[in-house]
């Protein structure tokens, strides 16, 4: 599984990443996690409204930090 | 009509002035503690200290909890993109009105807005609309709107969002009309803009934002309004009045110029500069001054400036800058003149 959890410091900072971290560990899941924090590179991925979180290049979550079950269902699917 | 009005003002004593929590805690402070509220010892400065301490602490956070859940909620509806579809349409004065109106519902995090900059400029948005969007949107919003009205009055915040809004528009015409594309950094144009995968917020999602946001503003700003509200309460009950009077008051005629030059490069919260601003006023400063005062606070800070030279070149920033202090300064001699009124 290709993880991009695209985060920036400076709203609210490394909230939606440490989330996802844990997740994928308590599951076991073997997955490719990316951190992306640099503006241009959130942009070109037409991203404006951060956190968010790619999965296997589908937008799943914009503008918020899910709950931990939230995020082990996505990974799930 | 008087029936409403009655209705109006009771509902605004108990829900925004909250009479009856400043009653309260005098009554525990009176009874319970057997501490007096006055000015005239030292005891009853000390009680009085407390009850404005308390008052404040607690009915800023109640106020801060109720208003940011309902707003974070009306306001996740205006997503970026949703914005800029918007604004695509339009140009000129009708442009920036609306670009300066737009920008009073966007969320909160003031580093959203570079972003929202840089793709307004790419998709060839008018300077108009783009920079009264940029100007107001860290400048005006809504729950710090509700919370000017707990404090001084439906007027001076109707007041406040109206000439806030109008300093917008008015700047974001000027920069759109002196042509300074060119001073945008090339930083902007070299940024590619992904296809767009901005989903729409479901209801569900748009609650547990709202939630989340009141969350954030707890964690994160009550200790703003804490040390926002210690410093109003040693200005309220303990900085004689005269001295802030000769300062602050009729007696300096520099009072809104000290109050931007103070403000501008500050970086604080909103919601910590209210009870400080209250206690000004309260203490004999103008009003006029205050609001230069909260206004520059507001929307520019060193910080913000940092961030946006990263997409204005120095003579586009100065301008940029230049007219939020020359208008937050001549908004505030207006409003000491005819702040007859607004008392």
């Amino acid at each position: 599984m290709d993880i991009k959890v695209l985060e920036r410091a400076c709203c609210g900072g490394k909230k939606l990443q440490s989330i996802v971290e844990e997740t994928v560990k308590e599951l076991g899941i073997k997955a490719n996690i990316e951190i992306i924090g640099d503006m241009q590179q959130i942009m070109a991925l037409g991203i404006m409204r951060t956190p968010a979180l790619i999965i296997d290049d589908k937008v799943v979550v914009q503008g918020r930090v899910p709950k931990k079950d939230e995020i082990k269902k996505l990974f799930q699917k | 009509m008087q029936y409403i009005q009655n209705v109006f003002s009771w509902l605004n004593s108990v829900f925004l002035e909250m009479s009856w929590l400043s009653n309260l805690i005098t009554w525990i402070l009176n009874n319970v503690f057997r501490l007096p509220i006055n000015n005239e010892s030292t005891l009853g400065k000390i009680g009085g200290s407390i009850q404005f301490f308390m008052y404040d602490f607690i009915k800023i956070m109640i106020l801060l909890c109720v208003l940011i859940f309902i707003f974070s909620y009306i306001e996740s509806k205006f997503t970026p993109e949703k914005t800029k579809q918007i604004l695509s349409k339009l140009k000129g004065v009708k442009g920036a009105i609306l670009g300066a109106l737009l920008g009073t519902i966007t969320p909160f995090c003031s580093c959203s807005s570079i972003p929202i900059f840089i793709s307004f400029v790419k998709a060839k948005l008018p300077m108009e609309v783009t920079f009264s969007f940029l100007i107001s949107s860290p400048f005006v919003d809504l729950a710090s709107t509700v919370l000017l009205a707990s404090m001084f009055g439906w007027k001076v915040a109707i007041v406040y969002v109206v000439v806030g809004v109008l300093l917008a528009v008015v700047g974001g015409i000027i920069i759109g009309k002196l042509k300074l594309e060119k001073y945008i950094e090339k930083y902007v144009f070299d940024t590619q803009v992904g296809e767009n995968k901005d989903l729409e917020p479901t209801k569900k999602e748009r609650l547990q934002y709202a939630k989340e946001q009141v969350k954030d503003i707890f964690i994160n700003v009550w200790k703003y309004v804490l040390l926002g509200v210690g410093i109003g309460t040693f200005i309220h009950n303990w900085i004689p009045q005269t001295i802030i009077e000769t300062i602050l008051g009729e007696g300096n005629i520099f009072a809104p110029v000290l109050a931007a030059v103070v403000g501008i490069p500050m970086y604080a919260d909103i919601f910590g500069t209210l009870p400080i601003a209250e206690a000004l006023v309260l203490k004999g400063t103008g009003i006029g001054t205050v609001l230069t005062f909260m206004m520059g606070v507001t929307a520019l800070s060193v910080p913000s400036i940092v961030m946006l030279r990263n997409v204005m070149k120095p003579k586009l920033l100065a301008i940029f800058v230049g007219i939020i202090a020359i208008g937050i300064i001549f908004i505030g001699y207006v409003f000491n003149i005819f702040s007859f009124v607004l008392v």
